[in-house]
């Protein structure tokens, strides 16, 4: 879309903004995950291969992230959020982002696979090609089930991390795909509750727009609930332990309380105090994450003395 | 002898081009890591190195023979 369109240029193009190109925020994500994907696998890797493949995955995800400011320059233009990104914000060239990306893309694809295995790779180039093109060129501009599906991509990591060193997937990378997954619609259906003018004029189909915000709130619910199950099926599992079960259980039940209070306040008292629960409970969604995730590390160590998981 | 002052241009893209090449030489230092890593480590290698070598020759399996 945004190759029909020029952002007026202005200065220079510094180093930063090649790198705001790769979204390192959304990559410090992906590292993490993928690293515990990674460490609590079965299988020891060493740390020189380990390292790179970490850092192979962040770059194919950072290549997405231009692949998709390439792509959505038009809706970055409008949102204020996204505003002052480098294409957008006329720093960048929407053709310097596509050469990026795909550059990137491919660098990254094949030194995953020189440094891990082909399997691993693979699954970085799907979760590249259904980020960029799945969710971006595809979805995000036709349903408001966007956010779920997209979700998707940012799921992947952890399973790749896993990919590295065992060379395929088992059960607990895929509930660890399926925490993610199941956890990305109420982190972004919460920040879309308060960030209501950006989707609106932007005119993306946001759940906020099409359905309503009661719908919304209901959905995020909806989502809660059916995390839950996931989250508690992983601690069970051979990542899991009694440490990583009691964690569980407090984070889901702390998620599913806000998910609770966010459903039941009508859109008014939102609005009189300025969407106060929604913005803890979005705030506390990335602490869910990380501090699941941090959990099975955890839980990975203490096995290392004997005392982790469920033997 | 003086060198030629810089072109504007290259104060203007200074950060790239210092970023471009940090960026490079970190991932020359890292190829060469893995590459001791994986040499090390891996199963012993070898290859037809210009010698006839007939223990490297794949026993044959299949087919009919002459």
């Amino acid at each position: 879309m945004s190759d029909v369109q020029a952002y007026p240029q202005s200065g220079e193009a510094q180093f930063g903004d090649y790198v705001a190109l790769l979204k390192p925020r959304v990559m410090s994500l992906v590292v993490f995950t993928a690293l515990v994907g990674l460490l609590v696998a079965p299988v020891g890797v060493h740390p020189v291969v380990g390292f790179a493949a970490i850092l192979f995955i962040a770059l194919g995800a950072g290549a997405s992230g231009a692949l998709n400011m390439w792509w959505d320059a038009d809706i970055d233009a409008v949102m204020n959020r996204t505003r002052s990104r480098p294409v957008p914000a006329g720093k960048v060239q929407a053709g310097e982002a596509l050469g990026l990306g795909l550059a990137l893309s491919g660098i990254a694809v094949v030194m995953l696979a020189l440094a891990a295995n082909l399997f691993a790779a693979g699954l970085l180039a799907f979760t590249i090609f259904f980020y960029a093109v799945v969710y971006s060129m595809w979805l995000k501009r036709l349903t408001p089930q966007n956010i779920v599906i997209g979700g998707a991509a940012g799921a992947f990591p952890p399973m790749i991390g896993w990919a590295v060193a065992t060379g395929g997937v088992s059960i607990e990378s895929a509930l660890m795909f399926g925490l993610i997954f199941m956890w990305t619609p109420p982190h972004f259906w919460a920040l879309a509750l308060f960030m209501k003018e950006d989707y609106h004029k932007a005119g993306v189909p946001m759940l906020t727009v099409t359905h309503g915000r009661a719908e919304t709130r209901r959905q995020i619910l909806i989502y809660t609930v059916l995390l839950a199950p996931v989250s508690i099926w992983s601690a069970l599992t051979g990542i899991g332990g009694p440490f990583t079960l009691a964690v569980a259980l407090l984070l889901n039940a702390v998620f599913l309380k806000g998910a609770y209070d966010i459903w039941k306040r009508a859109e008014p008292v939102a609005e009189a105090d300025k969407y106060a629960v929604e913005k803890k409970v979005f705030k506390f969604s990335l602490l869910y994450l990380f501090a699941h995730f941090a959990a099975f590390l955890v839980e990975a160590m203490l096995k290392t003395y004997g005392l982790g998981g469920w033997a | 002898m003086s060198f030629r002052p810089d072109h504007e241009l290259h104060q203007r893209r200074f950060s790239r081009n210092v970023g471009l090449g940090v960026t490079l030489v970190a991932f020359v230092a890292l190829v060469f890591a893995l590459t001791v890593v994986k040499v090390t480590r891996g199963d012993p290698m070898q290859a037809f190195d210009h010698t006839v070598r007939p223990e490297m020759d794949r026993p044959v399996t299949g087919g009919t023979q002459p």
